[in-house]
């Protein structure tokens, strides 16, 4: 069972308030400070995709966050109910040419896979989850 | 100076945008935070700029408190924009959490990204 769950209408505006959920989560989870920017911007990233995705196909579905301490590690899954092969990435979001990454490879998920310490994309029922994880390096108060 | 974007309907600034120009050389101060509720204004803003034939950009980030990828995409989209007239986009940032995005997403070969709007416009200059 997750710490804390959030679900929230996938419209643009909501996603800082998943962000901040997170990361204030994380805190106190006891997630390293230095780490707390992190976890707020990988979960940013990936409520933006599902957000994305869900305005083009499934506007009056909620997105589903879900933040677990296991004591050990700091795991947060955002799921969404669009296929990984509908994502797809919007007009002008992927990747110029010179970075030495793919060129199809999305922002968002370039950015997701740097700064998370494991991530894994999975189909979940009829949509997409993105798992993403932190080892906790300091002691919740 | 042109302010463009006021308080929000909420209340609370998430973004500011100002530009304004010097040596020829648009400066577009932003203040806040670039994410996909943003992020659209930001790209509004830029393709004005590039409508009014400025294709010599420069944005300033120094005041910026987070970015995301929507974020980056509306930069990249801005510079393929003012490259297509032959032009150019220059940032400003010296924050290490903002640099490291462009880092991780390999940006930072992209951009030319300077620690200050004087130091942005000298190299631009001197590329002349």
């Amino acid at each position: 069972m997750a710490t804390v769950e959030v679900t929230f209408t996938p419209l643009p505006v909501h996603v800082r308030t998943a962000r901040l959920v997170a990361t204030a989560v994380a805190r106190r989870s006891g997630v390293a400070e230095s780490l707390l920017d992190e976890v707020r911007l990988a979960v940013g990233e990936a409520c933006s995709r599902a957000v994305e995705a869900h305005q083009r196909h499934c506007p009056g579905v909620p997105i589903r966050v879900a933040l677990t301490d296991d004591g050990e590690r700091f795991e947060v899954v955002v799921t969404d109910a669009v296929p990984e092969s509908e994502h797809g990435l919007p007009a002008g979001i992927g990747l110029p040419a010179g970075t030495g990454l793919p060129e199809d490879t999305g922002l968002g998920l370039a950015v997701i896979v740097g700064l998370a310490d494991d991530v894994r994309i999975e189909s979940v029922g009829p949509g997409t989850s993105v798992t993403m994880s932190w080892k906790r390096r300091t002691t919740a108060f | 100076m042109t302010l463009e974007t006021p308080a929000g309907a909420g209340g609370l600034v998430d973004l500011k945008l100002a530009h304004s120009n010097k040596d020829g050389i648009e400066i577009v101060d932003v203040e806040g935070e670039i994410d996909v509720y943003t992020a659209p204004r930001l790209r509004e803003l830029l393709i004005e700029l590039v409508n009014k034939k400025n294709y010599q950009l420069v944005v300033n980030m120094e005041k910026v408190e987070f970015l995301d990828s929507t974020g980056l995409g509306v930069l990249v989209g801005g510079l393929k924009r003012v490259r297509a007239h032959d032009g150019s986009l220059d940032l400003v940032c010296t924050q290490e959490r903002i640099l490291k995005i462009f880092r991780i997403t390999g940006l930072t070969k992209v951009f030319g990204i300077h620690e200050s709007v004087d130091q942005a416009i000298a190299a631009r200059k001197a590329e002349k």
